[in-house]
């Protein structure tokens, strides 16, 4: 099982201190945290796309390749790159470079976007989201499977004759998790094709996300990809930690409070009882985290969203060392425990590489 | 039968809940039905969060999936500066865009004096078109003087008549309210819609909006979903793999 984090990117004044770091420290800080991340012996860092303020990680690839050359381990992915507005060739050749300078060590995670203005800046409609997503990503699979595409679709201008350079890394294009919270088409979609499906999970009570996974469990066995509990899911989780859970609440507690998304709205105590985050020891983020396979089955992705919401830098760099030291390390044991056999572990390069001759008798199959 | 009744009324009593009251008693008289109330008034913090974070707490999921479920609604609000309360509208404002259409609905609204009375047509009516629902041509508002002279009891049983016509006739012997509208072209409404979880106790429920399909959607998780060759195939060009 994978554990990692996944990061918004938001600039968010810290609520005890008004002050608000510049892009460029939060760029910065981004970068710091997922070096950390490898440092304390986290398999994944996912980095966010926006398109607005106040959010600073417009360019994905590119701080994924300075993070790449940097770190020997980590697997850079994203949370999530957003399928309905940029270009499918764009995003074919950016994460197939990537795959190369980080000799494998990519995959990526699709989105649609809830940002309304976003669709039209990029010349879209948001109401189209859901076939925005189906077509785009109908195209980025072939472009990284076929060498010469010949295509036509509905939102984008027609290839003829085309290659996307370069061609993935030793033939095995990127794994892909589609992300979506709340729409069962995507679920679907996942499903289709045998990607892997992740849920966001800490906006939600726990219902929600174990209907959705319980989708794409039954349609991935469905489409003849392996039995429901093999397929590969995702899940995000959100925690505060200090060694004393008294203290963890309130440090926190003004973050969460004036937080985007959920600030301003339920409260600490209410959130925490009806999502998935915890703010407290790390022994109750352990039983926290493990609980998620009651809903959700033996799942192969766990990302923790840590550096939101203003936390200072500092703040957040002992978060991940306690999660690196005392929560991740219990969870690997513990899951790997329960787990049965037959279960399988993330997709990364080297088993996908390792698998590919089926791969390729597979997809000719269906 | 099921009735939900949504009363938006603050003070306890509420002259509000006792016109709400007097409509679904009026109702069960010309046809039974179960009788379920939604004091919005009790739902009025979860509403703000549900606005704020995104989904219902335990309290207002249970209501929102009663009115889901509801064969027929009687909706009551108080007139607040010129139009139904913000709490009354913020009630359906976190109700699920596909979840009244096609039922039958009666308005009413209470005021001080008659001089509002137009809210219902003028602000009621609008709304419910907009859900997609089938308000009973008959609103019922109450002044308080109403509560004093002839003429409300009239008005309450003209309007529960039509709402309990239409509820008779959509009894499961008469099939389903209103005629099936047949499928939806594509290109319209284009956003998802498929999002509700189906009650158990009925068939799928068509959903207007979704995209057409060749076959049957699919059920899995409690949420409905067309299999996705079928809504790559609708796309130009998108061609299903193999």
């Amino acid at each position: 099982m994978q554990f990692g984090i996944f990061s918004v990117g938001d600039v968010t004044p810290d609520p005890t201190t008004g002050r608000a770091p510049t892009e460029h420290e939060r760029i910065k800080a981004m970068v710091a945290i997922a070096l950390k991340a490898e440092e304390v012996g986290l398999d994944v860092f996912a980095t966010g796309e926006h398109h607005n303020p106040p959010f600073v990680p417009s360019s994905p690839t590119t701080m994924l390749g300075w993070i790449a050359a940097r770190t020997d381990r980590l697997v850079l992915s994203t949370s999530t790159t957003l399928i309905t507005t940029n270009d499918p060739v764009k995003i074919a050749e950016d994460f197939a470079t990537l795959q190369h300078l980080a000799d494998g060590r990519v995959d990526l995670m699709t989105g649609r976007g809830n940002t309304g203005p976003v669709y039209p800046w990029f010349g879209q409609d948001i109401r189209q989201g859901i076939d925005l997503a189906v077509e785009n990503y109908a195209l980025l699979h072939r472009l990284w499977r076929e060498d010469v595409v010949n295509w036509e679709g509905k939102f984008r201008t027609a290839l003829q004759g085309f290659t996307s350079t370069p061609r993935p890394l030793d033939g095995v294009p990127p794994f892909v998790w589609h992300g979506s919270i709340r729409s069962p088409e995507i679920a679907e979609q996942a499903a289709y094709y045998g990607d892997g499906f992740f849920h966001n999970n800490i906006f939600w009570p726990a219902d929600h996300t174990r209907r959705m996974v319980e989708l794409y469990r039954t349609r991935y066995a469905h489409y003849g990809h392996g039995t429901p509990e093999q397929a590969i899911v995702g899940l995000g989780g959100q925690v505060f930690m200090r060694r004393n859970s008294q203290d963890a609440v309130r440090e926190f507690r003004p973050y969460f409070d004036n937080a985007p998304v959920y600030g301003h709205g339920p409260s600490l105590e209410d959130f925490t009882e009806q999502t998935p985050l915890t703010v407290g020891s790390p022994q109750q983020v352990i039983e926290r985290t493990l609980s998620f396979r009651d809903y959700a089955g033996d799942y192969q992705r766990q990302l923790f969203l840590m550096d939101h919401a203003g936390l200072p830098l500092k703040t957040v760099l002992e978060q991940l060392d306690l999660l690196g030291e005392e929560v991740v390390p219990v969870l690997r044991e513990e899951f790997a425990r329960l787990r049965p056999a037959g279960v399988p572990d993330a997709p990364t390069h080297a088993s996908r590489s390792a698998a590919r001759p089926a791969d390729v008798s597979e997809e000719a199959a269906v | 039968m099921k009735l939900v009744v949504v009363s938006a009324g603050l003070s306890v009593p509420s002259s509000t809940r006792l016109l709400a009251d007097r409509l679904a008693a009026a109702v069960d008289r010309r046809t039974p039905v179960d009788v379920q109330v939604v004091e919005v008034r009790a739902l009025a913090v979860e509403i703000a969060h549900h606005l704020t974070s995104g989904f219902p707490g335990p309290d207002l999921a249970a209501a929102l999936r009663a009115v889901g479920e509801a064969d027929g609604l009687v909706v009551v609000t108080p007139v607040f500066a010129a139009s139904y309360s913000g709490l009354f509208k913020s009630f359906f404002d976190v109700l699920d865009q596909d979840a009244l259409a096609g039922r039958p609905v009666l308005v009413a609204a209470t005021g001080g004096s008659a001089r509002h009375s137009l809210v219902l047509d003028h602000a009621l009516r609008p709304l419910f078109a907009h859900l997609r629902a089938v308000v009973v041509p008959t609103g019922v508002y109450a002044a308080s003087e109403d509560w004093g002279a002839e003429g409300l009891p009239e008005r309450i049983d003209r309007a529960a008549g039509e709402l309990a016509a239409l509820l008779a006739a959509a009894r499961p012997d008469h099939g389903r309210g209103l005629p099936d509208p047949g499928p939806v072209p594509p290109g319209r409404g284009a956003e998802p819609a498929a999002h509700r979880p189906l009650p158990p106790e009925r068939g799928p429920v068509p959903v207007p909006g979704a995209p057409v399909s060749e076959g049957p959607p699919v059920r899995a998780g409690g949420f409905e979903v067309v299999p996705f060759a079928q809504r790559l195939a609708a796309l130009a060009g998108g061609t299903p793999q193999g």
